[in-house]
């Protein structure tokens, strides 16, 4: 199943997770160690963020780490900035009308 | 003049706070963001056009308008008015449909508008709920990517810098 980054964020346990592995590629172990909640539940959200396209796995050993994509997670900043300059560009241009209604009042 | 120019990003929220000042007073300030042929001369970026096919402004009432590509493509949006107080705020549901208002998918957004006036300026504070962040990009996409050579530049130098700061 394909998911969509944002539903990566959308949970406060998995942000917390991203935060973690971005410093650090880290087994699941090490990651359930920071959380009060079952290995289970770690291995679940980690399922999502794999579905999300999220993480790089990588076998060291017997052991499996994980590791952030920080490319991906630019994604989401990439439309918000597209966003904002949208916004900016319509609300100069409504600076330009007021201008000009304010100016044939006179 | 220098104009306040806000805009964040709540992503755990999924809410955009946008703060605006204008250079002008409150009662056309308000007009602009509620009266159709005002809307029409400014809520797209160029070279788009914005066309507004129905505007019933009141408490239950609705806009049907459309982002009209220099090819005349469309892409519509429909928004429905929840809540209206006069030159104070109002609050409208967004989504996108097709030109008779048939809503496409369950994607929405929810935007608050307030207006607070000052002495030749009045400030507006827009509130952005989307009930899931991708719809930005569906927004982005579906309104402005397509011929927005200018918006395009912006991304590619943006891409740009992501690249070379790694």
């Amino acid at each position: 199943m394909r998911r969509d980054i944002f539903q990566a964020i959308a949970d406060p346990t998995r942000r917390a997770i991203l935060v973690l592995i971005a410093v650090q590629a880290m087994t699941p172990n090490a990651i359930a160690e920071h959380f009060d909640i079952t290995r289970q539940s770690i291995s679940k959200h980690l399922r999502v963020l794999s579905e999300c396209d999220l993480l790089n796995q990588k076998q060291e050993g017997r052991e499996i780490f994980y590791e952030l994509k920080i490319e991906k997670m630019k994604e989401v900043d990439i439309w918000l900035d597209q966003f904002r300059k949208i916004m900016e560009e319509k609300f100069q241009q409504l600076d330009q009308l007021l201008y000009t209604i304010k100016n044939n009042k006179k | 003049m220098n104009l306040l120019f806000d805009f964040n990003v709540d992503k755990a929220t999924k809410t955009i706070h946008i703060t605006r000042e204008f250079a002008a007073d409150l009662d056309l300030v308000w007009d602009a963001f509620t009266k159709a042929e005002m809307l029409e001369q400014w809520s797209a970026p160029k070279p788009w056009r914005y066309r507004i096919k129905e505007m019933d402004f009141r408490e239950g009432g609705r806009c049907l308008s459309a982002m009209v590509s220099p090819e005349n493509a469309t892409h519509w949006s429909l928004a429905e008015f929840i809540k209206i107080q006069p030159k104070s705020g109002f609050t409208s549901r967004n989504t996108f449909c097709d030109e008779n208002g048939n809503v496409l998918n369950n994607n929405f957004s929810l935007t608050k508008n307030s207006f607070k006036a000052g002495s030749g300026i009045t400030t507006v504070y827009i509130e952005k709920v989307f009930n899931d962040l991708s719809v930005v990009e569906m927004f982005v996409k579906m309104g402005f990517k397509e011929g927005t050579a200018a918006a395009m530049a912006n991304l590619d130098e943006y891409l740009l810098t992501l690249v070379t700061n790694k």
